[in-house]
């Protein structure tokens, strides 16, 4: 899907300074060796499996089906993995590549705190030095995921600069980068930022799917009529996507914060609201004014709460293979307290977008058809900000 | 195109880096105009960008005070006009990929030709991706300046053989920002380009000193100043201008030397 220097029809590319160009150069060279090589394969399997608890779990949500009253419903357990999100995944891979490249030290950006703490637990388990870049805002909104960073060994920085949010903590990582790169791999994640990323992301995140193929042609002997993902930069969601893409009759869902709705400024939801522009190293979508300002986005959702999409995405949504719809912070909120209370699920408030989504869709589909929806994070570190969302006061 | 060579020829060339808008567009072009009676040879006008990921705390400090004032790209274009008027040396513009795409390139770049500027450099728009811009660029005779790093190693000679104007050399790693201490050899990326390109090029991050500013004219064919510009601005706000000019002198005077 990917051509020269990562073009993703027009989108992707590598627009970032010159200073990083080896490193990238550097990166996609390793990449494209070890992605290939039996050894790194085999290691990368067994972290995934015995270390990461992967497979996850398929699970058929029945409760949830009845009550909805049409499509049945599956959930794609990526909140089971160790640290409790899909962002292991990309770590693993990628911490295990840094770390075959000879490089010593992981950086990271981090919004919800958890591709933070998957870095921070990566650089543990490989015996690399990790800071993690996260925005001040977020530090205050997921302070027990700062915490846990802390407690894995990894340094914290908070980033004033901007929003104090996600996109802050991105630039500022690749501020750090082109500062330190010998012994440095930034380990970005999401399927975003400059070529090689956003092919890399999907890749390692790509698991995702090819065991959903597998977990539901097992239990049901077909493929699913609609995956449904909260996108941000889109890491889980094209993880979810990448193995259907080719099957055409399988509808892909993306689900946008639209914070408090597309109609206002308080929005992150790229697809709905932004325009093609070039920012952190890609040519994508981006929420920005007339003038090309990246514009200050908002969603009760620190993870979805990035003003661009990553380019693979752009170029779903360019050729109508995938949809893009946005979910607002209120129905995000809600189906958070419908799976816990439903399933006996708490789910990340990201993965509560594709929720409020399907409990849109399923009720007017076929009983005969089927949903995947991918619960991308565990909702533990939300529980506070969503109790303050409803007034309630508890301390984290 | 032309212009830029001139601010090369004579002798060892200053260039002078400065946000448009910072604190406000009056202020900018007064600076600009001490800059230039200074000694100045080109000015680098900054288009601010919400989000500079190659700036250090100094010049994101100028982008967030010039776009909480109200700069927008057109308001810079009227600036320049104004200079214009009397402003006679190179000007370029510095700033983001997507301040140019959002705008409309063409548009764009038209209008940078029409108002009188040289050239344009843009820090995240790499050799791979110049194609973006550089026919547009071509057709409204606008340089698009090149940049090499300390880590470009076998990328310079491609990089230097097809650049225009000048070649901006980045002194160090990291961002913009005034540094105690240059370590990266220069002189052997300098020694490559030459082997490349007759075009000049100037060294530039990290240079706030007569001292560095003359090692580094001595390396090249020229030194460029940014955030020791910029932090002149923050601390003395309008009254800037005169310290501004004050400083170009001696940067210029220091410069001359090599």
């Amino acid at each position: 899907m990917t051509n020269q220097n990562g073009r993703f029809g027009i989108h992707g590319g590598q627009y970032i300074p010159e200073t990083l160009m080896n490193a990238v150069i550097e990166l996609e060279e390793a990449y494209n060796h070890y992605k290939e090589d039996a050894q790194f394969n085999r290691e990368l399997t067994e972290l995934f499996n015995d270390y990461a608890g992967r497979p996850s779990r398929l699970y058929f949500a029945r409760k949830m089906t009845e009550d909805l009253g049409g499509a049945k419903i599956y959930l794609k357990r990526e909140d089971l993995n160790h640290t409790g999100s899909h962002k292991i995944n990309n770590v693993l891979g990628q911490a295990l590549l840094a770390k075959k490249m000879g490089k010593t030290r992981l950086i990271a950006e981090t919004g919800a705190g958890q591709h933070g703490v998957a870095t921070a637990t990566a650089a543990a388990l490989l015996d690399m030095e990790c800071v993690v870049f996260m925005g001040e805002e977020d530090t205050i909104r997921q302070a027990l995921n700062v915490y846990r960073m802390r407690l894995l060994g990894a340094e914290v920085v908070s980033v004033k600069t901007g929003t104090g949010t996600l996109k802050d903590a991105v630039s500022e990582a690749m501020r750090e980068w082109t500062s330190r790169i010998a012994d440095t791999h930034y380990c970005l994640g999401s399927v975003m930022g400059p070529h090689p990323f956003p092919t890399i992301v999907r890749d390692f995140q790509a698991v995702i799917s090819r065991e959903i193929k597998a977990q539901l042609m097992e239990k049901e002997g077909r493929l699913p009529d609609a995956v449904i993902a909260c996108v941000g930069g889109g890491s889980n969601a094209m993880g979810s996507f990448y193995h259907f893409i080719e099957d055409a009759d399988v509808k892909l869902i993306g689900c946008e914060a639209a914070g408090r709705g597309i109609d206002t400024f308080e929005t992150a939801a790229t697809v709905n609201t932004g325009r093609l522009g070039i920012f952190h190293g890609m040519k994508s979508y981006f929420c920005q004014d007339q003038y090309g300002q990246i514009a200050p986005v908002y969603s009760i959702s620190a993870g979805l709460d990035y003003p661009g999409i990553g380019p693979e995405h752009a170029y779903l949504h360019d050729i109508g293979r995938a949809e893009y719809v946005p979910v607002t912070d209120e129905e995000a909120v809600e189906a958070f307290e419908y799976l816990s209370r439903t399933e006996g699920i708490i789910p990340a408030i990201e993965s509560a977008h594709a929720i409020a989504h399907a409990r849109k869709i399923a009720p007017v589909m076929g009983k005969e058809q089927i949903i995947v929806i991918t619960i991308s994070g565990r909702g533990d570190k939300d529980c506070a900000a969503i109790a303050r969302y409803r007034g309630e006061d508890i301390h984290d | 195109m032309t212009r830029i060579k001139k601010a090369f020829d004579r002798q060892k060339a200053f260039v002078a880096f400065i946000t448009c808008g910072d604190p406000d567009l009056e202020t900018t072009a007064a600076c600009v105009r001490a800059a230039v009676a200074g000694g100045a040879d080109l000015i680098e006008l900054g288009i601010p960008f919400s989000d500079p990921t190659a700036e250090g705390p100094v010049i994101q400090g100028a982008n967030l005070r010039a776009l909480t004032g109200g700069t927008t790209t057109d308001k810079i274009f009227d600036l320049v006009r104004e200079l214009r008027q009397d402003v006679e040396v190179p000007m370029v513009f510095m700033t983001y990929a997507n301040v140019v795409f959002s705008y409309g390139a063409e548009r764009f770049l038209s209008i940078s030709r029409e108002i009188g500027m040289d050239g344009i450099i843009l820090p995240d728009l790499p050799f791979e991706e110049k194609e973006e811009f550089l026919p547009l660029c071509h057709a409204y005779d606008i340089a698009l300046i090149s940049l090499i790093a300390p880590t470009s190693e076998n990328r310079i000679a491609m990089i230097a053989r097809e650049a225009e104007g000048f070649l901006y050399i980045v002194s160090s790693l990291g961002v913009t920002g005034t540094r105690s201490e240059i370590k990266t050899d220069l002189e052997s990326i300098v020694k490559v380009v030459r082997q490349n390109t007759e075009i000049p090029c100037a060294i530039g991050f990290g240079i706030s000193t007569p001292e560095q500013a003359a090692r580094m004219a001595g390396i090249a064919d020229g030194a460029i100043v940014g955030s020791a510009i910029v932090k002149l601005i923050e601390k003395y706000g309008k009254d800037a201008p005169v310290h501004v000019g004050e400083y170009v002198k001696r940067m210029k005077e220091a410069v001359t030397g090599c």
